[in-house]
C-alpha cells in the first residue's frame, strides 16, 4: 500500500470510528483528532494525495474534515 | 558488602489489626493477634531452630525442630502452628528442648550425605545451619536403610534435583502449589518411601508440568533443588536489589553476585510487585548478558551491503553528528527522529526523546508501545483522564470476579498470574474473553465461570453486547454514575447500547459467542461484587484496538468497578518499562507527562529548562516515519534497544521504509534484525549494566542498579549524553540520578520521584507528588484524573482484514512463557529448550481438512507475504482460528502480518490477519535467503590487530 493509499484509509478509519456522534459532529471530532495526532507532512501529503491513491477515495466525513484542516478543492 | 540471605521470620504476617501481648523468653512482646510464636519470636530476635517453615509458605508443622514450652500447657507444641496468645509465657530454650531437637537433627542427618565440604550449598544451607543451631555433634545410628545414592535429575537446565539431599520438608511441594499455583510437585510414596516427584514417576522435571519459575529452589532448606550456576561457580560474596528486565509486572530480585559474575537472581520478599516470587525469564534465562553473540564495540559501515568496521566510541559520535547534520542541512530537521525502547530506563528514554527535541526542533520520537499499548494511553485518556492502570497487584486480593479479556497472564506476566491464581483458588470468579482457550481457563483447582471464545476482531461487539445487558436489566452503579461521571456521556452511551442490535442475541452471529453465555458473563460482572478488568494486547492490537479499551473503561464505569482495592481497569504491559516509556514522553504527540505538544504552558516548562523552542506540531509515529522514508523525506533514525525489522507489521514494508534511509543508528546489545539496515551500531549496555529506574503495569517506579561494570564502556545514558554533546547540546549529567531529577522538575506526576527516595521507599506508585507524597496505589478514589469519568460511544466498526476464498482462516499472535518479545534476549539462553521454534496452532478440523498434523511443516500465507512453520493441532483454537508466535526470526511472523492498525494510534493489527495454511516441504525460498543474507549483514571486519 502506497503512503497516500494509506493515509487514505487511516482517515476513512477515523472518520467512520466517530461516525457515530453524528455528521457534524463527526467531521469536528476527525479533525481535531487529526490535528493533534497527525504530524503536519502526513495532512499536507493526504491533501495533495488524490491521483496516487489508485482509486481509493476520502469517505466524506474524512473529507470535510480535511478541509476543514487545509482548504483543497471539493471533487 | 557481605552476602547474607534474607531474613526469615517462618510464618507469613497476620493481617490481624489486633494486638496480644506475651512472654518469650522473659521478655514482653506485643504482635499482631494470629501471629504464630515463631514469627513473634523472630521478630524479637530469636530465631527458633527450623527446617520446614519459612515465611512465604503456611506453617506446616512437620519438621518436629520448633518446638516450644509454653507454660500451662502440655507438650512442645510446634511453634510454627501455635498463635500467640495474651498472657502466653513461651520458652524457646530448655534442656528438654535442646534433646528434643538434638534427637530431631541426628534422624535428619543420619540419612543425610556428609558430603558439605564439597557441596554445592555448602555455607548457605539452612540443614547445616541448624545442625549447628542445636549443637548436634554426633550421630550415633549406624548404616540401615537410607535414601543416600539416589541418581541425581539434572534436566531442567536451571536447577539440579538431587533426592539424596531431601528431607522430605515439604517446602518445594507448598511453594509449587502456594506461591507459583502449578501443583506440579508432590509427595509421592508413604513413610520411608516418600518423595519429591515432579509429576508422574516417569517424569524429570524437564518432562513435567514444572514451569521453572523457581519457588521451588528458593524453598528448599537443603542442597536438593540448586541452581545449576551455583554448583559451577559457588557461593555468591554479595547481593544488590534491582528490578527485572523482563515483563511488565516488575519483579524485584537481590543480584547475587561474586565479583563482577552474576551467580544468580533470587526475588526478593519485600518486592511490591512480586512478594518474593519469580519466573523462568526473571530468575533464569540472564545469560543473555554474557553471551559471546554481545557485540562490544561501536561499528560503522558506509553501506548496509559492507562488512563492520569497529570504531571508538568519538569517532562513532562523530560520525553519527556528522552525518545527521549533514541530512538536517539537505533535508531538514524533520527528516531525523528517534524510537525509544520500552527495556530501558525511564532515564534513557527520556535522554533519546530530548535528543531529537532539543537537537532537531521536531516531536519526530516514537516508542515501541506504539505496536502494543499507545491504545491504552489514547482510551484511558479519554475516559479517565490518564494513560495508564488504575490499580495496584495487590487489589486482585480483593476482587471477587476477575474479567480476563485479551491476555494470557499465565505466560506473558506469569507472577502476577500466580497472584491472580490464589485469589481464584480462593473463590473468586473468572470470566475469560479469548479466541483461545488460554491455560487460565482450566488449570488445577480453577475453571472459567465463563469463557468467551469470540470471533478474533469482534471485541468492540462483545463489550457493547455485555453493556447492553448491563443497561437493560438496570444493572448499572446509578449513583457512581451520577456521582462521578459525565451523565450526559452516560445518556448517550446508554441509549447507545441499549439499542437492540448491540445485544447479545443480534450480535452472537457475528461474535461467535453464545447469547447466553455473553448475558451470563455480564450479569457475572455487574452483579459479583468487587469485579476487576485485567487486558492484553488481545484488546490493543485491533483495528479498534482503542475503542477496545474505552469500551472496557465504559462497563467498568456502568457498575462503579473504579476507585476502590479489588475493582478497575488493568493493562498488563508486555515489556519492563512500556508504562514508563509512555511517561517519559516517547509519543509524538506528547510530553513527558502525557501533555500535547500544543500545550503552550507545558511546552514553556521544557524550553526553559532545555534552553530551545520545542514544536507545537506533532511528530511522525513508527509506521510513518517508514512511509516517509519510503516517500524520501525521512532519511536519519537513531534506534535505542527496539527491533523494529522484527516486532513490527508487514516486514517487507518494514525493510523497505530502513532501507531508503541515509543513517540508521541503532543502539542494541545484539545485532539484530533492524541491524541489517543500520550504518552504524552502538552498543548497549544489559540491565545488570546500568543505573535506573523502570515503571511497571502498576506505575510503580522502581530502581535499577548496576551490579557489573558496562561489557562496551558505557551506560546507555552515556551513550545518548555522548551522541548529544557530538551534535553540539550542552548536557552535563554525571549520573542517572540527575536525569530523574530533571525528570520530577518537569513532569507533575514524578514530581516527588528521586533515586534517593526510590532507595528509601523501595518503590512508589506515580502519581507521587506534594498531594500524594507516599505515591498512589489506586488512582480515581475521589474523583478521576479529569473530573468526571466520561462514557464514549464505542461503535463496531468490521476490521478492513477480511477472510475470503483466497485466505479463508484469521491468523492471531502472541506469546509464551519461555521466550520473550523477538527472543534476543530469551532466545540466548536454556529457554530455547522449551520453545526452540515458532509453531503454528490449529484446530484438528482445519488441519484435517489440509492433510496436516502435527509436526508437519506449513505454509503459513496472507496478502502481505508468507512464511513456512511446523504445525500443532490442538482444540485450543477454534475452528477458523490459527495461533503463532513472534518470538524467532527465522519464522518471521510479521512477514505475514499486514499493515492494518487502531484506528486512533496506528498500532498495528496483529491480532487479525487472513490467512491460508497448505502443507509445505520446510522452510520457505524466502526464509532461507533471509538468513544468508543476515549472515551477510553480520560480518565484522577484523581489526588491524588480528
Amino acid at each position: 500500500m502506497s503512503t497516500p493509499e494509506s493515509l487514505v484509509q487511516m482517515a476513512n478509519q477515523i472518520a467512520r470510528n466517530l461516525a457515530v456522534q453524528g455528521e457534524a459532529r463527526a467531521v469536528a471530532a476527525t479533525a481535531d483528532h487529526i490535528r493533534r495526532f497527525w504530524d503536519p507532512w502526513m495532512i499536507r501529503r493526504l491533501a495533495e494525495a488524490e491521483p496516487e491513491t489508485a482509486g481509493a477515495a476520502l469517505d466524506p466525513i474524512a473529507r470535510a474534515a480535511l478541509l476543514q484542516l487545509v482548504m483543497i478543492p471539493p471533487s | 558488602m557481605s552476602f547474607a540471605r534474607e531474613p526469615d521470620l517462618g510464618t507469613p504476617a497476620s493481617a490481624s489489626t489486633e494486638t496480644v501481648t506475651l512472654t518469650l523468653d522473659g521478655r514482653r512482646l506485643t504482635v499482631p493477634a494470629g501471629t504464630s510464636i515463631m514469627r513473634a519470636a523472630a521478630v524479637a530476635g530469636t530465631a527458633i531452630p527450623k527446617l520446614c517453615a519459612t515465611d512465604s509458605l503456611a506453617a506446616f508443622g512437620s519438621c518436629r525442630l520448633c518446638l516450644v514450652e509454653i507454660e500451662g500447657r502440655r507438650g512442645t507444641p510446634a511453634s510454627c502452628t501455635t498463635p500467640v496468645a495474651d498472657g502466653m509465657v513461651v520458652h524457646t530454650q530448655t534442656e528438654r528442648l535442646a534433646r528434643l531437637r538434638k534427637g530431631v537433627m541426628e534422624l535428619y542427618i543420619s540419612d543425610h550425605p556428609l558430603d558439605c565440604l564439597t557441596c554445592a550449598a555448602n555455607g548457605d544451607c539452612e540443614l547445616q545451619d541448624m545442625a549447628g543451631a542445636v549443637g548436634l555433634r554426633e550421630v550415633r545410628y549406624g548404616p540401615g536403610a537410607d535414601h543416600l545414592g539416589q541418581e541425581k535429575d539434572s534436566s531442567n537446565p536451571y536447577f539440579d534435583f538431587d533426592p539424596s539431599k531431601c528431607i522430605a520438608c515439604s517446602r518445594c511441594v507448598r511453594a509449587c502449589d502456594e506461591v507459583q499455583g502449578t501443583l506440579a510437585l508432590t509427595i509421592a510414596g508413604r513413610g520411608f518411601a516418600s518423595k519429591v516427584s515432579a509429576g508422574l514417576a516417569s517424569e524429570d522435571f524437564f518432562g513435567s508440568e514444572c514451569v521453572s519459575c523457581g519457588a521451588c529452589v528458593q524453598a528448599c532448606p537443603t542442597a536438593t533443588l540448586t541452581e545449576k550456576a551455583v554448583v559451577a561457580i559457588g557461593t555468591p560474596e554479595r547481593a544488590v536489589e534491582t528490578t527485572c528486565a523482563y515483563c511488565g509486572v516488575g519483579c524485584s530480585f537481590r543480584a547475587e553476585m561474586r565479583g563482577e559474575q552474576l551467580v544468580r537472581m533470587v526475588p526478593v520478599k519485600a518486592g511490591k510487585a512480586n512478594g518474593g516470587h519469580s519466573c523462568v525469564k526473571g530468575r533464569f534465562a540472564w545469560g543473555y548478558a554474557s553471551h559471546p553473540d554481545r557485540i562490544t564495540s561501536p561499528m560503522l559501515r558506509a553501506h548496509i551491503d559492507d562488512p563492520w568496521r569497529e570504531v571508538s566510541w568519538e569517532e562513532a559520535f562523530a560520525h553519527i553528528a556528522s552525518e545527521f547534520r549533514r541530512i538536517e542541512a539537505s533535508h531538514g530537521g524533520h527528516a531525523i527522529g528517534g524510537i525509544t525502547s520500552s527495556r530501558c530506563t525511564n532515564e534513557e528514554t527520556f535522554l533519546v526523546q530530548k535528543l531529537i527535541r532539543a537537537g532537531f526542533h521536531n516531536n519526530n520520537v516514537d516508542t515501541c508501545a506504539r505496536v502494543c499499548h499507545s491504545p491504552t494511553g489514547y482510551g484511558l485518556k479519554q475516559t479517565f483522564g490518564t494513560s495508564a492502570g488504575t490499580q495496584d497487584f495487590e487489589s486482585v486480593d480483593a476482587a471477587d470476579v476477575i474479567l480476563v479479556i485479551g491476555a494470557n497472564p499465565t505466560d506473558g506476566h506469569p507472577v502476577f498470574a500466580s497472584r491472580m491464581k490464589r485469589r481464584l483458588r480462593a473463590g473468586a470468579k473468572l470470566i475469560v474473553i479469548d479466541p483461545r482457550r488460554i491455560d487460565l481457563v482450566r488449570t488445577p483447582h480453577i475453571e472459567a465461570a465463563h469463557h468467551l471464545a469470540l470471533r478474533p476482531g469482534t471485541n468492540v461487539a462483545v463489550l457493547s453486547a455485555m453493556a447492553h445487558v448491563i443497561v437493560t436489566e438496570g444493572l448499572v452503579d446509578r449513583d457512581f454514575i451520577a456521582e462521578r461521571c459525565e451523565t450526559d456521556a452516560y445518556a448517550d452511551w446508554a441509549e447507545f447500547v441499549a439499542d437492540p442490535r448491540r445485544s447479545p442475541e443480534a450480535t452472537a452471529p457475528l461474535t461467535q459467542v453464545p447469547a447466553e453465555t455473553l448475558r451470563a458473563a455480564a450479569r457475572l460482572y455487574a452483579g459479583g461484587g468487587n469485579a476487576a478488568i485485567y487486558y492484553g494486547l488481545g484488546v490493543t492490537e485491533h483495528s479498534q484496538g482503542s475503542s477496545t479499551v474505552m469500551a472496557i473503561a465504559n462497563l467498568a464505569m456502568a457498575t462503579g468497578n473504579i476507585g476502590r482495592a479489588g475493582v478497575g481497569v488493568n493493562p498488563l504491559r508486555g515489556q519492563n518499562n512500556v508504562q514508563g516509556a509512555c511517561d517519559m514522553g516517547s509519543f509524538p504527540h506528547e510530553l513527558a507527562g502525557y501533555r500535547h505538544v500544543s500545550d503552550a504552558q507545558a511546552r514553556a516548562l521544557f524550553e526553559a529548562e532545555w534552553g530551545v523552542k520545542i514544536s507545537p506540531e506533532p511528530g511522525l509515529r513508527i509506521p510513518n516515519m517508514l512511509d516517509a522514508a519510503i516517500d524520501g523525506v525521512f532519511k536519519g533514525l537513531y534506534v535505542q534497544g527496539e527491533d523494529i525489522l522484527q516486532s513490527d507489521p508487514n516486514t517487507r514494508h518494514v525493510a523497505a521504509g530502513l532501507a531508503a534511509m541515509e543513517c540508521v543508528v541503532v543502539h542494541d546489545l545484539f545485532l539484530n534484525e533492524t541491524a541489517r539496515y543500520a550504518h552504524v551500531f552502538l552498543p548497549g549496555s544489559s540491565f545488570l549494566e546500568k543505573t535506573g529506574t523502570f515503571t511497571n503495569a502498576e506505575r510503580r517506579i522502581q530502581m535499577v542498579r548496576r551490579v557489573m561494570t558496562p561489557k562496551a564502556g558505557l551506560e546507555d545514558w552515556q551513550v545518548t549524553l555522548g551522541l548529544a554533546r557530538a551534535l553540539g547540546l550542552d548536557w552535563t549529567y554525571s549520573h542517572a540520578s540527575e536525569i530523574m531529577d530533571e525528570i520530577a522538575r518537569l513532569t507533575p506526576s514524578f514530581a516527588g520521584v528521586s533515586h534517593a527516595r526510590l532507595t528509601e521507599a523501595g518503590s512508589l506508585q506515580w502519581p507521587v507528588n506534594d498531594a500524594a507524597p507516599e505515591g498512589t496505589p489506586i488512582m480515581h478514589a475521589d474523583g478521576f484524573a479529569r473530573g468526571r469519568g466520561r462514557f464514549v460511544v464505542t461503535d463496531y466498526i468490521p476490521t478492513d482484514e477480511k477472510t475470503g476464498p483466497r485466505f479463508p482462516l484469521l491468523l492471531t499472535t502472541g506469546r509464551i512463557l519461555s521466550q520473550y518479545n523477538v527472543g534476543a534476549q530469551t532466545r540466548r539462553t536454556e529457554n530455547s529448550r522449551w520453545h526452540g521454534e515458532d509453531v503454528l496452532e490449529m484446530h484438528p478440523a482445519d488441519a484435517e481438512d489440509r492433510g496436516l498434523k502435527s509436526g508437519d511443516w506449513a505454509r503459513l500465507a496472507s496478502r502481505a507475504g508468507e512464511t513456512s512453520l511446523r504445525v500443532a493441532v490442538t482444540d485450543r483454537v477454534a475452528p477458523g482460528v490459527v495461533y503463532t508466535t513472534f518470538h524467532h526470526p527465522e519464522t518471521q511472523a510479521n512477514v505475514v502480518t499486514t499493515e492494518h492498525s487502531d484506528w486512533a494510534t496506528n498500532c498495528p493489527e496483529y491480532k487479525v490477519t487472513a490467512v491460508q495454511v497448505s502443507p509445505s516441504n520446510g522452510p520457505s525460498d524466502w526464509q532461507a535467503r533471509y538468513t544468508e543474507t543476515g549472515r551477510t549483514a553480520r560480518r565484522i571486519e577484523p581489526s588491524p590487530a588480528e
